[in-house]
């Protein structure tokens, strides 16, 4: 197994310092191995908040780790050649949450397909450009004689949004990084949209992390999940297993939380309220004030991820009888796609 | 309806009233535009009845949101109001002047506009909006008289009396909504509007956000319209569902009926658009995109995407009919 990407013991504060006392952890002891060999859509869940963000930022070399390591091809980002980094530009590709700000409204949407081949030298001739253009406008669903040659304010915000999706398959990436790439897009064309990014990973080989506060989307598109709350890993592994049987009690509120379309409606409970919560100091498990099966220990230390079954680590101390997984193991509780 | 809205003691008005409370008859609403009228609402007429709970899904654009700013009368040029009438128990909306009007908005119909937690004055207190309020509908109160309706309205939306004296960016987005229901119904309105209130929250704090408006909601004895696009949330909280598609309103039924034999075949597809946790594989997205509200397809707007469109369709608009009380489809083959 040779290894895209791979970040070990992460952690992200903001603020801090010396003066202004210990800051922000946005990311908290996250490690996590993108597979080069198993192509797979690991979907990152988690409320506002969470860090599923600045994970994105950091596999995407926006942001340096204050600890730990972020590799790429065996060599921590801060130390890659100018080719290197070159290439880490084109086989990382990012797509963002908002369809709309992206595009210089002055520009038709030509544009922003034709910077990238023309930075990266990715055609020999003008017309082999044109026509890498139209091929990965139509490996996302889209027909380049309705696409091209518009400007932004004449197509809808789903096509855009695909769009950009065919500018980061343009560069032939190994992995994209997908923020939120369909919550700005109506429920009825965000199927589709998510369809194709399910269709570069089975027919192109790209991986794809996919980071949304949608579960159910998560559930239908992804291979494996990893839960966020508050900075840390609540629960990873094989999506199957961890929706239909979810161990950590905050994936158990996560999915008991969804509305369902159902005609049994016991969604609506009325019970006391959750109002105002403090955040917890570094020293405990950061969802014990809301767990409904907290223990002594959990309010003084911090449950390390312990590996239950093999496609599916918990960090909870509920299960400290299975063994606690190591940073580098993380990519064998990952699962690659699977044949559908 | 009483315009004074002042009468806010008794918390119970209403709560054994089961006729209707808002009538909407044949309401348009066009944005003029150069290129043509943008027909934003066209032609939407149902009931409101006490205490219910009514949904009104659709896409964006389908105009959801517009049909609840004109029922406030609250369309800005270029949008006009170009016929229908709105009645708030019996009293006529667009018969009122503009002093009339202002008073039923929050005193009879209460708005909680989308993103409403977002406009909510960042150098102001909490406590001071809230009266901001209610001195704009003339209720005048001295300073004790005040702090009790505050610590009232705040515990009635599940937040500690001493959220009143915080700033928004002391609250959490959840808290936020909460002080925004509690503007809301700081008057006891009749009828509360909720425009996708928790399209900006987590999961777990919509549910909590819900269960809030749900309890309000039965306190007062007021009618909910909620507006939004989650089928989910719409299965678990509206007793009757709307669905709205290039302004039309094309199905309105009761939401069990809804959802287990959805007559219209937008309906059957906005439900099966929405991704399940039983089974992977199984979300749908409506293929096509939804029409220019000012060039819409001749006869069914939907035509172009529906998979029983016929020549029929291609040509006649179908009307709306009654299936039963309460039910109604605009479709020619349901």
């Amino acid at each position: 197994m040779t290894t895209l990407m791979e970040i070990r013991h992460v952690t992200k504060r903001y603020g801090g310092g010396r003066l202004s006392g210990e800051g922000m952890t946005a990311l908290s002891n996250l490690s996590m191995t993108i597979d080069a060999d198993r192509p797979s859509i690991t979907a990152v869940v988690g409320e506002s908040g969470s860090g599923k963000t600045t994970l994105a930022r950091i596999l995407l070399g926006l942001t340096p780790p204050t600890e730990g390591e972020v590799l790429y091809r065996g060599q921590d980002l801060t130390s890659l050649s100018g080719e290197q980094r070159r290439n880490f530009r084109r086989e990382v590709q990012a797509v963002f949450q908002d369809p709309y700000e992206v595009y210089n409204p002055f520009y038709r949407v030509d544009h922003v397909l034709n910077t990238p081949v023309n930075r990266f030298k990715l055609a020999a001739s003008r017309a082999e450009g044109r026509e890498l253009i139209a091929n990965s406008l139509r490996a996302v669903g889209l027909r380049p004689e309705e696409i091209l040659g518009r400007f932004p304010h004449q197509l809808s915000g789903g096509q855009r949004q695909r769009i950009m999706v065919a500018r980061a398959v343009l560069m032939r990436p190994r992995l994209i990084v997908a923020d939120e790439p369909v919550s700005m897009v109506d429920a009825s064309l965000r199927a589709t949209i998510l369809g194709s990014l399910r269709k570069l990973t089975d027919e192109m080989g790209i991986s794809i992390i996919y980071i949304t506060h949608d579960l159910a989307t998560a559930y239908q598109v992804s291979d494996n999940i990893l839960v966020m709350y508050r900075a840390c890993v609540a629960e990873a592994g094989a999506v199957e297993r961890v929706v239909k049987d979810p161990r950590h009690p905050y994936t158990r509120l996560l999915i008991s939380s969804i509305p369902k379309v159902s005609t049994t409606r016991d969604w609506l409970a009325d019970e006391g309220d959750e109002t105002i919560r403090p955040i917890p100091g570094r020293d405990g498990c950061r969802f014990v004030e809301r767990c409904p099966v907290a223990m002594a220990r959990c309010a003084t230390a911090i449950p390390p991820l312990y590996r239950t079954e093999d496609h599916r680590a918990t960090a909870c101390f509920q299960f400290d009888t299975s063994p606690e997984l190591a940073a580098a193991e993380m990519g064998q509780v990952l699962v690659g796609a699977t044949a559908s | 309806m009483t315009t004074d809205g002042m009468n806010t003691g008794d918390m119970n008005t209403g709560g054994m009233n089961t006729g209707a409370i808002l009538r909407v008859e044949r309401l348009r609403v066009g944005f003029d535009h150069p290129l043509g009228v943008v027909q934003a609402v066209d032609d939407v007429s149902f009931t409101l009845l006490a205490n219910e709970r009514l949904g009104l899904a659709g896409e964006s654009g389908s105009g959801k949101s517009t049909m609840a700013l004109a029922i406030l009368r609250m369309i800005k040029p270029p949008g006009r109001i170009q016929g229908g009438a709105v009645y708030l128990d019996r009293t006529e909306l667009s018969s009122l002047d503009q002093e009339a009007i202002r008073r039923v908005r929050l005193a009879g119909i209460a708005l909680v506009p989308q993103g409403s937690m977002n406009s909510l004055n960042p150098v102001m207190r909490i406590r001071a909006q809230i009266a901001d309020a209610l001195a704009d509908h003339r209720v005048v109160l001295s300073k004790a008289e005040l702090a009790t309706r505050v610590a009232d309205l705040l515990r009635r939306v599940g937040l500690r009396a001493e959220v009143a004296d915080l700033y928004p960016h002391e609250l959490s987005g959840g808290m936020k909504q909460r002080a925004c229901i509690a503007i809301a119904i700081c008057l006891s309105p009749q009828v509360i509007i909720a425009d996708e209130p928790t399209s900006a929250l987590d999961v777990v704090v919509q549910r909590q956000v819900m269960e809030t408006l749900a309890r309000v909601q039965r306190d007062l004895g007021a009618a909910v319209i909620l507006v939004g696009h989650d089928m989910g949330l719409m299965a678990q909280f509206v007793d009757r569902l709307g669905v709205m598609y290039a302004g039309r309103l094309v199905e309105i039924a009761p939401i069990g009926e809804i959802i287990t034999r959805p007559r219209h075949p937008y309906t059957q597809m906005l439900i099966s658009s929405l991704p399940s946790l039983e089974a992977r594989g199984t979300m749908h997205g409506i293929p096509g995109l939804a029409p220019l509200l000012r060039d819409l397809p001749p006869g069914c707007a939907f035509h172009p995407r529906c998979p029983r469109a016929d020549a029929r369709c291609r040509t006649e608009k179908p009307a709306v009919r009654d299936l039963a009380p309460g039910q109604q489809v605009a479709c020619h083959h349901a």
